[in-house]
C-alpha cells in the first residue's frame, strides 16, 4: 500500500485520469483510495468542481459506500467475512478471538497503527469457509493462527 | 510434463500459489522439464488446490494438494491421486452447459475457448436479426439467474423494441449473496463465455456498449475480466467490427464499493452513474430507462454466460433440460458447513436432500444437518422435513422459500437460529439503502425485538411477526421485503429457540 502525502496536482491528475469514463465518480473515488488508502478531504471539493456537483453531493456518494475511508487504515487491513456461510463454520468465534487479541472492535485500528480489522460480507469463498483477507491475500478455512501467520508474512 | 493448477481465488485462498512455487522448485531440483498451465476451478472446492497432470489417457487429478505433496507428483503412486478428472463422480454426474469449459481451459486462451465450442454461438447470432436473437432466448426458457427468475428473452425484447440513440447491456456481477460464487468462478475461469453472451445480447438488442458491474470484494475476477476483454478486443471479438460483421460492441468493467444493495438492478444503475446506490422506483423499467436514462438490459452473470451455449446448441436443446417452468440447468453452489462444498451444474429438479446429503456429503463437522439457507441472506431456511422439495422456482415458492442465485448454505445442529434471525435483521439494517421506512427503521427494530426475545421476553414474538409483515408489504425492494424470509422461517422451524411454543409460530 502506498502512503504518499496527497498534493493538489496529484489529486487533480487522478481525477482527470478517469474523466473519459461515463459516470466517472466511483472510478475517481477508487483511484484516490488506491493511491492514498483513503479519500482525502481536500479531494472532495476538487471532484465537485470537476464534475459540476456540490461538495455535499460528492460527500453523499462517498459516504454511501462502505469501502471509502476518510482516513488511512492501519498498515495492514484484515477483513473477516461475517456472512452466513462463514458463520456456519465458526466465523463469529474467529472474529471474536482476533478482535479480542488485538484489543479493538470492528473497524478499529490497533494503537500502534499496525492492523485494522474490517467486516466484509462474503468473499465468494463460501465452500471453504470461514474466509478472510489480509491486505490483498485471500485466506480460506481461516483460523486465528493462519491469520496471524499471514500478518507476520505481510510485515 | 504439463501440469494444471487453478488460478481461481478459492484455489489460491487454499494455497494454489504455494503449490505452484513448490512444483517449479521440485522440477528444477529434479531437472525435469515442466509446463505449468493455469485454469479455473472445476468446482470441487473441497479438493482445491486440485492439480492436474496431462497424460495420454487424459488429465489426472491430485488433491487437495499442499507443497509437501508436490515431490511425490514426480514419482509413481501418490496418496492424493484421484484418477482421471473427467471420471470423478462429481464431474460425471453433472450437465455442464454454462460451465462446459470452466476449469478445463486457460481463461486467457481464446484458442482453447474456440476449441471447446466458444464463439460458435456468436457467429450464429451474427447471421440472425435482432428479433430472431431475442426469439431464440425466449424459446430456450432461460430465466434470470440473479434471483427474480424473470424470462430473459422478454426483457431483451423490451430493450430491442425501445427507440433510443443509445442502449446498454449491463451484467450484474455484484454477487453479494452468502453461499454463492458461480459468477466469480465464471469470471475467473471462463471470462470469454460472459463476453460472448454479452456480445450476443448487445447485438440482439441494439446495445453497443456493455458494462460488467462487479464487486470490490472480487479483485481477481476484476483483473481476469479486464485482461480477457483486452484479449477479445485485440482479436476483433469486441470493438467496432465484431468478428467482421460490421456491428460494434464494447465492454468495460466497473467496480462497486462494498454495498450489498447495489446488486439490486436500479441501485446498481445509480452506482454505475456515480450516484448513491439508492433503489429507484419502478416504473420506469430499466429496460426502457436504465443506465444514463437509456434502454438497458440488466442480467446476472450466469444468465448471460448461458447465452452462448443456447446459440451454440439451439434453444430447444437447452429447454429440454429442467423441470416445469424451470428450464435448463442451474449451477448449484453448495456451501457452509458441508463436507463436499463446490459448484455442481445440473438440470433443475434435483431434490434438496439429495443436494445436501448425497452431493454435499452432509456436514463438514460430521454432525446432523439442522437447516439449509437457500438463496442468500434474503432466502428462507429450510429444515430436513423439506428435503423432498425439487430444486425449481415454483417448487421453492410453494415452500415459502426461494432459490435466488442457487446458493445453499448448510448449518449443523449447533447453529443458533435466533442468532441467525438477528443477523438477517442486522444485515438488512447495515445494507439498507435508506429509501423506505419499513426497511430502514424496521430492520433496526427487528434487531431490538430479537434481543428482547433472546433475553426471555416471549411476548415480543408476535411483535416480530407483525414487523415482518410490515417489512414484507411496505418495502420497495427485496432487501426489506425478503429479510422476513430467513427470520420467519427460522421462527417457524425452531420456535423453541425463540422461547415460543410451536402454536404461537404457526
Ligand atoms: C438487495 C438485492 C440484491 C441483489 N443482488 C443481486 C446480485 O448480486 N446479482 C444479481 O444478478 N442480481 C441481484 N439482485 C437481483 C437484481 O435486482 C435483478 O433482478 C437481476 O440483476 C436481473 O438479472 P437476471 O434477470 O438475469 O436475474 C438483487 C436484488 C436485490 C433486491
Ligand atoms: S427495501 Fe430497503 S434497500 Fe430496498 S429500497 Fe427500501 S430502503 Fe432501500
Ligand atoms: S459467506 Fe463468507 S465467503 Fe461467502
Ligand atoms: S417504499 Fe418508501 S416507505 Fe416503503
Amino acid at each position: 500500500m502506498r502512503h504518499s502525502k496527497p498534493t493538489a496536482d496529484e489529486i487533480q491528475a487522478l481525477i482527470d485520469g478517469q474523466m473519459h469514463l461515463e459516470g466517472p465518480l466511483l472510478p475517481i473515488l477508487h483511484a484516490l483510495q488506491e493511491a492514498y488508502d483513503h479519500v482525502p478531504e481536500a479531494a472532495l471539493g476538487m471532484i465537485a468542481e470537476t464534475l459540476n456537483l456540490t461538495k455535499a453531493e460528492v460527500h453523499g456518494v462517498m459516504s454511501f459506500y462502505h469501502d471509502f475511508r476518510k482516513a488511512p487504515a492501519g498498515r495492514h487491513v484484515v477483513k473477516i467475512c461475517r456472512a452466513e456461510a462463514c458463520q456456519s463454520m465458526g466465523a463469529n468465534a474467529l472474529s471474536d478471538a482476533v478482535l479480542e487479541k488485538l484489543g479493538i472492535g470492528w473497524g478499529g485500528t490497533t494503537s500502534d497503527g499496525l492492523v485494522t480489522v474490517e467486516a466484509v460480507y462474503c468473499l465468494g469463498l463460501c465452500a471453504c469457509a470461514p474466509a478472510a483477507m489480509v491486505d490483498d491475500r485471500l485466506i480460506a478455512r481461516a483460523d486465528a493462527a493462519r491469520l496471524e501467520k499471514a500478518l507476520e508474512g505481510a510485515a | 510434463m504439463k501440469i494444471w493448477v487453478p488460478m481461481d481465488s478459492a484455489a489460491k485462498a487454499l494455497g494454489a500459489e504455494e503449490v505452484v512455487a513448490a512444483i517449479r522448485a521440485e522440477a528444477l531440483r529434479r531437472g525435469v522439464e515442466i509446463e505449468i498451465a493455469r485454469n479455473g476451478s472445476r468446482g470441487m472446492i473441497w479438493l482445491e488446490p486440485l492439480v492436474e497432470v496431462e497424460t495420454p489417457a487424459g488429465r489426472m487429478a491430485f488433491g487437495p494438494m499442499t507443497p509437501e505433496d508436490v515431490s511425490a507428483l514426480f514419482e509413481d503412486g501418490h496418496e492424493k491421486a484421484l484418477g482421471l478428472t473427467d471420471e470423478l463422480d462429481w464431474m460425471k454426474r453433472q450437465t455442464r452447459l454454462t460451465f462446459a469449459r470452466c476449469g478445463i481451459t486457460d481463461p486467457f486462451s481464446l484458442e482453447q475457448y474456440e476449441a471447446l465450442g466458444g464463439l460458435v454461438g456468436l457467429r450464429r447470432a451474427l447471421g440472425m436479426t435482432g428479433e430472431q436473437i431475442t426469439d431464440e432466448v425466449k424459446l430456450s426458457g432461460l430465466r434470470g439467474r440473479g434471483g427474480a427468475g424473470f424470462p430473459t428473452g422478454i426483457k431483451w425484447d423490451t430493450v430491442r423494441m425501445a427507440h433510443a440513440d443509445r442502449k446498454y447491456i449491463v451484467c450484474n456481477a455484484d454477487e453479494g449473496d452468502s453461499g454463492t460464487f458461480a459468477d466469480r468462478m465464471i469470471m475467473e475461469g471462463d471470462p470469454f463465455c460472459l463476453i460472448e453472451g454479452m456480445t450476443i445480447g448487445g447485438i440482439g438488442c441494439g446495445a453497443t456498449k456493455g458494462f460488467v458491474y462487479t464487486r470490490s470484494e472480487y479483485p481477481d475476477a476484476v483483473a481476469v475480466m479486464r485482461r480477457a476483454i483486452d484479449i477479445a478486443r485485440a482479436a476483433g471479438v469486441l470493438g467496432p467490427d465484431v468478428l467482421g460483421s460490421g456491428k460494434a460492441f464494447e465492454l468495460e468493467v466497473r467496480v462497486g464499493a462494498g454495498a450489498y444493495v447495489c446488486g439490486e438492478e436500479t441501485s446498481l444503475l445509480n452506482s454505475l452513474e456515480g450516484k448513491r446506490g439508492v433503489v429507484r422506483a419502478k416504473p420506469p423499467l430499466p429496460a426502457l430507462e436504465g443506465a444514463f436514462g437509456k434502454p438497458t438490459v440488466v442480467n446476472n452473470v450466469i444468465s448471460l454466460a448461458t447465452v452462448p451455449v443456447i446459440f451454440e446448441k439451439g434453444a430447444e436443446f437447452y429447454a429440454n433440460f429442467g423441470l416445469g417452468r424451470s428450464k435448463g440447468t442451474i449451477p448449484l453452489q453448495i456451501a457452509g458447513n458441508v463436507r463436499h462444498g463446490g459448484l455442481f451444474e445440473t438440470a433443475f429438479g434435483m431434490k434438496l436432500g439429495q443436494i445436501v446429503e448425497d452431493l454435499g456429503g452432509g456436514t463438514a463437522s460430521g454432525r446432523a444437518v439442522k437447516a439449509v439457507q437457500v438463496g442468500g441472506p434474503l432466502g428462507a431456511y429450510l429444515g430436513t422435513d423439506q428435503f423432498d422439495t425439487p430444486f425449481g422456482y415454483e417448487e421453492f415458492d410453494g415452500e415459502g422459500a426461494l432459490i435466488g442465485h442457487a446458493g445453499l448454505v448448510v448449518f449443523d445442529d449447533t447453529a443458533d437460529m435466533l442468532g441467525m434471525a438477528r443477523f438477517a435483521m442486522e444485515f438488512c439494517a447495515v445494507e439498507s439503502c435508506g429509501k423506505c421506512t419499513p426497511c430502514r427503521i424496521g430492520a433496526v427494530r427487528g434487531v431490538e425485538t430479537l434481543d428482547r426475545i433472546a433475553a426471555g421476553d416471549a411476548e415480543a414474538v408476535p411483535l416480530l411477526t407483525d414487523l415482518c409483515e410490515t417489512m414484507k408489504d411496505g418495502s420497495l425492494c427485496a432487501l426489506g421485503g425478503f429479510t422476513p424470509y430467513p427470520v420467519m422461517s427460522a421462527l417457524r422451524l425452531f420456535p423453541e429457540e425463540f422461547g415460543a411454543v410451536r402454536e404461537a409460530a404457526e
